[in-house]
């Protein structure tokens, strides 16, 4: 009997079947706890998932590469969906021009918020000066920040794993934030979210109400585009200062 | 001869599926593309979501078709984030080393970009709209 299902546990680990499988799986596991929980933000689908896939392919000793060898086709999707983001924010398309000033103006001060507030207080706790350029891009969407860190000396592999701690961790969180400052609009809390922590957090939001994930959209691609032209030159301008 | 027309009309709405989600491919390759071409700082799909929301807005609106392939595709939007989050676990050693100070900065930091976001944009548009939303 042994030998046979060390055979199986061969051919199951080489093909991309197990990688998809495991990831639709703990997903659909996930999912069923964040409903049963009433879709509360602790108890984050993402969050969940990630949980229960690291501790399976670590237990099992299974790498990386081999698993997003399935999972890719999973992966794959985010490029058409963040695409269809567009039929959401059509349909918020008056709201969003007769408020296009205030978004403008909070996006260009959260921006410089996410970046700078989170390389000050790195700086104060000690962080080397590469994790801190790896930190800086964190709120902005994984390719764009990758890139981002890359251009200011930082760790593109480091910042990918910060930017998805990043949107599990604002996504999670938001809706406490929004109750202590008491903010109601849907579209404030959208734009918020998906201002501090893109795609995640923008999922999050769809989760809320249509409005508050369109929103949300609008922010993470505003806010990869302002990050990625701003930044490479702010903070080396800035660090100079303080030299 | 003899083609069910519940069948038939089951056949067209699927082909309508995937003629929705080639345009949202469509318009993904032509953002992909121009990235490239003129060497633009943000991912090709972002490009695509700017391209298609213009060709909605000239055209007036998306058909039901386009809006079900959306819907679909957004409502599992968490699903798809799943396998890039799974590669936390290619880093553990890397963030052994500093992991508290990171993630107390990246805590604080994400806070904070919610707050300051949120107080500035509903100050900024109650004045405007005489407290939209509440």
């Amino acid at each position: 009997m042994k030998p046979d299902i060390e055979e199986v546990w061969v051919y199951l680990s080489t093909t991309p079947l197990l990688g998809l499988t495991l990831t639709l799986l703990t997903y659909q596991a996930a999912w069923w706890i964040y409903q049963r929980g009433n879709q509360h933000p602790l108890l984050n689908p993402v969050l969940i998932a990630v949980v229960m896939l690291v501790s399976i392919l670590t237990l099992t000793d299974t790498h990386y590469d081999t698993y997003f060898d399935g999972a890719q086709f999973v992966h794959f999707l985010l490029g058409p969906a963040t695409v269809a983001l567009a039929i959401p924010l059509y349909a918020q398309w008056k709201r969003l021009r007769s408020m296009l000033a205030p978004l403008l103006l909070t996006l260009a001060v959260g921006s410089l918020t996410a970046a700078l507030s989170a390389v000050g207080v790195a700086a104060l706790l000690g962080a080397s000066r590469e994790s801190m350029m790896s930190l800086a891009p964190k709120s902005v969407t994984t390719p764009i920040a990758m890139g981002i860190a890359e251009s200011l000396g930082g760790l593109p592999s480091l910042t990918a794993v910060l930017v998805i701690a990043t949107g599990i961790f604002g996504a999670v969180v938001a809706r406490f934030v929004f109750q202590a400052l008491r903010i109601e609009d849907h579209a404030v809390r959208g734009f918020a979210i998906g201002l501090a922590s893109h795609g995640i957090g923008t999922a999050r939001a769809f989760q809320v109400s249509e409005q508050a994930g369109a929103f949300a959209a609008l922010a993470m691609g505003l806010n990869a585009l302002v990050t990625a032209l701003t930044l490479p030159w702010i903070l080396p301008w800035l660090s100079s200062l303080v030299r | 001869m003899g083609i069910d027309p519940g069948l038939a009309r089951e056949h067209t709405r699927e082909m309508m599926m995937i003629g929705a989600l080639t345009l949202l491919l469509v318009f993904q390759l032509i953002g992909e593309v121009l990235v490239r071409a003129i060497e633009l700082p943000v991912p090709g799909p972002v490009v695509g979501m700017g391209l298609l929301l213009v060709a909605l807005v000239i055209r007036g609106g998306p058909g039901q078709d386009l809006r079900n392939t959306s819907n679909g595709l957004l409502q599992h939007l968490s699903l798809l984030f799943v396998p890039a989050g799974a590669g936390v676990m290619l880093h553990f050693r890397r963030l052994a080393d500093e992991w508290l100070s990171l993630m107390i900065a990246l805590a604080l930091s994400t806070v904070l970009a919610i707050a300051v976001a949120a107080l500035l944009l509903n100050a900024l548009t109650r004045h405007k709209q005489g407290g939209n939303g509440q």
